[in-house]
């Protein structure tokens, strides 16, 4: 056993680490470009909520890292490790004006100084306060850190609450006014909202009592585990959830899937339109990688294709654009083409490529998006299909002679696709294509020998693909109204397929999970639109590094990447053993 | 993989089907490009007589629309421009010959030392450094871009890549597109979005005449220096003794372990040759370009990672061999087979023609011009 010294090297590391962050946050421009977003109403900004939270962290590692469970050593390592971190930051803030540094580094503005400096004149009288806030935040996070585990855990909670509300404090009093205004009743949702919500953001008292609450309730959620495990453990007969309550669960959802656009609001439903379609292709893409195991990154293909083809079937302004004519079809007759289409180019796109695996397939698939967007961009077809100026005047869909025309309205629609998408790949998984493409998937060699055809087999998966893809891009075109060329980049192919690797690959829930996390929540966050892909990639680097079967993982998933580990833990008894 | 034979035969005959399709369709546009300069009502046979007997060859009847001048710029820009996917695509050779994986971020490390290096030039550029003493500056100005990128693309490996080295072959390439879009928007927040226009060097304006060919100086600085820098890449991983420390651990990890070789350092050292590389190309695409801005490692990536597999990938002197040819393919082609073809505004569809290369090598012969096949092993 090494002597339980006071490990100041790390102390050290971990400090600098912490002030390396700061400055990346400060010339990145997340802290000078959130000064008006409050999450705590005229306590505290979103910007200098970075500065905490990164303190605060950096404050718990290094009393992890260093304290040794011992109370003196872990309020010397968070002083300690603010202090460093925070005199990297006030470095920064002393010599932006003498080097000039907005000359190359364009958010190392007056404006990011007065963040930091509290708006104080001279800013070098705002540099104590800041260094005070630093240390003591840190310091925090290192006695968070010396908390019992359960507390600890629930402190962590009420605090990623706290902040993740207030961030998004706007909507959720939207959303809870609507709720009420349902119900059909306005005095109460404005006392209860007044409790919460100031004019931006929440209120003191909303964030004390929204710290208290998740504290409480992850607490109990923690006692609650304690008493089934023990249950567990003493052999009692598992509860079956009685039918009457599973029926319950389901009228409940049922009628919350009708409702939601009422409770939403026309901005929230326009985002869940999103996050549907992104779900339907979602689940698409989910057949051809997480089922079959064939990577495809030109999955944005199919949905132009079936947006284009709904768009030149039922656009009525096709003679002014482009040498084709009108062909005046309703969205439900050009759908069933659409899809066709979409899965014709499936297979004619999936034939070359039958033979090949892995990354080269990703590449070559990565191609074919890319060939199809720059055609449709190119002056080459522009006579056919609009060029850059793409195609305007799509028809809407109409059931039962109402048109579908706003986001609350089209929601419907879309959330009827992915369930049907939901419903046909859950089908699909379980019957005998669905393990043909898991064979497939785990070996083809050993897929074949069991007299799968790997062909059929293939195509099959990139055909279903396409025709999910298809289907989201002609429901993409009939909510917009037209289409160009620039919204068929790459970035939606890796979009789809981050969200159901963030989800978990080949889980169904999963691709729900992704899609909320990777489509709603960056389109919640209009204001960061600028730091959007930034959050994003570090989101899916994190994610890749800590958690690489996704939220909602399926089973062979796991069982996959958590091989490794579980293979040491049972050769660790026998190695005791012998 | 062994098929089902009957149903080989149809996929067979299928991919048959696209290579002859894709060869008529570049003959037929070459000629037609070419020959679009015959004169009505003149036979063919004239044509050709008219145009191997005539002394002004390569006058505009014989060329096709452009002149054998315009051909020439157009090849010679090809050299330039392909001399810098080359240096790109040697890191993702030696990524790839090391590692199997494909460094999707590549392109990143290149835009972070060109769009870096931007702010050293522009400074020299106004204070007058870079007209009294071109050859220090540039050098400087190359070796800050080199640095950038290397400690990038470092960095990359450190935080990114090595704790995935044993993970299923997915995780590491969403890893690296993760990065790519981190470091996109990482320098965008840094340095702004706008683009940057590097600026001009005095002693690199007009042209140099060359074997009695003149030719723009950027294009020739860019070209010589892309080679330089692969004849001493190439003597690095041939002669050193860490050149051959890396040829040992692509060979096979585990073995290389045993003979003594830090594969840690090792793998980091080879991406910090990439990226050095990267880095250089940056600033001759700066040169040649002049534009730099926080996407612009997209699309050379793209193409560098073609240029790479074309020349078989894990291969250097291939890497460089397949930068080159893409280089001239998409400057010549355009002009030569697509207009040709009566495609409007060809050079609109120059980024087709390299992802249908790109894809047409990966799908009928994904050794590349001269790899052996690794896609059988490790793909």
């Amino acid at each position: 056993m090494k002597a339980q010294t006071f490990d100041v090297k790390s102390v050290f590391k971990l400090g600098g680490l912490g002030g390396f962050t700061l400055l990346y946050l400060s010339l990145v421009g997340l802290v000078s470009n959130f000064v008006t977003r409050d999450v705590i109403s005229k306590t505290m900004s979103l910007s200098f909520a970075f500065v905490i939270i990164t303190t605060f962290l950096f404050g718990y590692l290094t009393a992890r890292r260093t304290s040794r469970r011992n109370w003196f050593y872990a309020v010397g390592g968070g002083v300690m490790s603010g202090a460093i971190g925070i005199a990297c930051l006030i470095i920064l803030v002393l010599l932006t004006a003498p080097l000039n540094l907005q000359a190359v580094f364009v958010n190392a503005s007056p404006a990011l100084i007065k963040v930091l400096t509290f708006g104080k004149e001279p800013f070098t009288a705002g540099l104590l306060p800041l260094t005070g806030w630093a240390v003591v935040s840190s310091l925090t996070g290192a006695m968070v850190y010396m908390l019992p585990p359960n507390i600890r855990r629930a402190v962590i909670a009420g605090v990623v609450a706290v902040i993740a509300i207030g961030t998004l404090a706007q909507l959720l009093s939207d959303v809870v006014e609507n709720i009420f205004a349902l119900l059909g009743n306005k005095r109460a949702s404005g006392a209860l909202l007044k409790i919460f919500f100031a004019k931006k953001g929440l209120s003191v008292s909303g964030a004390a009592i929204i710290f208290v609450l998740t504290i409480l309730v992850s607490a109990f959620s923690a006692w609650r585990k304690q008493i089934v495990a023990a249950k567990e453990q003493s052999g009692a007969a598992q509860t079956q959830t009685p039918k009457e309550i599973k029926i319950a669960v389901w009228i409940v959802s049922l009628l919350v899937i009708l409702l939601l656009p009422n409770i939403f609001g026309s901005y929230l439903s326009e985002i869940v339109v999103t996050v549907a379609i992104y779900t339907l292709m979602g689940f698409g893409l989910n057949i051809v990688v997480g089922f079959a195991g064939l990577l495809d990154l030109g999955y944005v293909a199919f949905f132009a294709i079936g947006a284009y083809t709904m768009a030149l079937l039922t656009s009525n302004q096709m003679g002014q654009t482009t040498e084709l004519v009108n062909t005046g079809l309703s969205f439900w007759a050009a759908l069933p083409i659409s899809i066709g289409v979409a899965v014709l180019w499936g297979i004619i796109l999936g034939v070359p490529v039958l033979r090949m695996r892995g990354d080269y397939l990703a590449i070559v698939t990565l191609g074919f998006g890319e060939i199809i967007r720059v055609l449709a961009l190119s002056n080459f077809l522009q006579p056919k299909i609009g060029g850059a100026q793409g195609i305007l005047g799509i028809a809407k869909p109409v059931v039962f002679g109402y048109e579908l025309v706003s986001s609350q309205q089209l929601y419907y629609l879309v959330v009827a696709a992915a369930l049907l998408a939901a419903y046909v790949s859950w089908r699909m998984r379980d019957s005998r294509a669905g393990r043909s493409w898991m064979a497939m998937r785990e070996d083809e060699d050993v897929a074949e020998a069991m007299g799968i055809n790997l062909i059929k087999t293939k195509l099959l998966a990139f055909a279903t693909g396409a025709a999910f893809s298809g289907f989201a891009g002609a429901i993409f075109a009939a909510k917009l109204g037209s289409i160009y060329p620039a919204s068929f980049n790459l970035l939606v192919s890796i979009n789809v397929l981050s969200l159901i690797i963030v989800g978990g690959i080949g889980s169904l829930p999963g691709v729900v999970i992704g899609a909320v996390a990777l489509v709603g929540l960056p389109e919640l966050l209009r204001e960061f639109s600028e730091f959007r892909m930034l959050i994003f990639g570090a989101l899916l680097v994190g994610m890749m590094l800590f958690k690489p079967e996704g939220f909602w993982p399926a089973a062979a998933q796991k069982r996959e990447l958590h091989e490794f580990e579980s293979e040491e833990v049972e050769a660790h008894p026998a190695s005791e053993a012998a | 993989m062994r098929l089902n034979l009957k149903n080989l035969s149809i996929v067979d005959s299928l991919l048959w089907l696209i290579r002859v399709v894709v060869i008529v369709l570049v003959l037929w546009g070459s000629i037609a490009g070419l020959t679009s300069g015959r004169v009505d009502g003149e036979g063919w046979g004239q044509f050709f007589v008219r145009c191997t007997t005539s002394t002004d060859v390569g006058t505009i009847q014989c060329m096709g629309k452009y002149s054998a001048e315009t051909w020439r710029d157009f090849f010679i820009f090809g050299l330039a421009q392909g001399g810098i996917y080359a240096l790109i695509a040697l890191g993702y050779t030696l990524v790839y010959g090391v590692l199997f994986m494909i460094n999707f971020a590549h392109g990143e490390v290149f835009m972070s030392g060109a769009f870096t290096a931007y702010f050293v030039a522009a400074s020299f550029s106004d204070s007058g450094f870079m007209d009294q003493n071109p050859v220090l500056a540039l050098g400087v100005v190359m070796l800050v871009s080199m640095v950038t990128s290397t400690i990038v693309a470092v960095l990359l490996e450190r935080i990114a890549y090595r704790p995935l080295r044993r993970a299923p072959r997915l995780v590491p390439l969403i890893t690296a597109i993760g990065a790519s879009y981190f470091l996109q928007y990482t320098f965008r927040g840094l340095y702004g979005s706008g683009k940057k226009v590097y600026p001009d060097v005095a002693i690199l304006t007009g042209k140099w005449m060359v074997f009695g060919i003149p030719i723009l100086k950027t294009q020739v600085v860019v070209f010589v220096a892309a080679v330089i820098l692969m004849v001493g890449l190439y003597y690095f991983v041939q002669k050193t003794k860490t050149g051959k420390a890396m040829r040992a651990v692509a060979e096979d990890k585990d073995v290389a372990m045993l003979m003594g070789i830090d594969v840690d350092r090792v793998i980091v050292i080879t991406f910090a040759t990439g990226a050095a590389m990267a880095g250089a190309a940056g600033v001759l695409y700066g040169l040649l370009f002049k534009q730099v801005d926080f996407i612009m490692g997209f699309i050379p990536g793209i193409k560098a990672f073609t240029a790479a597999v074309l020349g078989g990938i894990g291969n250097i002197p291939g890497a460089m061999v397949g930068g080159l040819f893409l280089g001239i393919f998409e400057s010549v082609g355009p002009s030569l087979f697509l207009e040709g073809l009566g495609v409007p505004a060809a050079y609109q569809l120059k980024d087709v023609i390299a992802f249908t290369m790109l894809v047409l090598v990966l799908i009928f012969r994904p050794s590349g011009i001269m790899g052996q096949n690794l896609s059988d092993k490790k793909a």
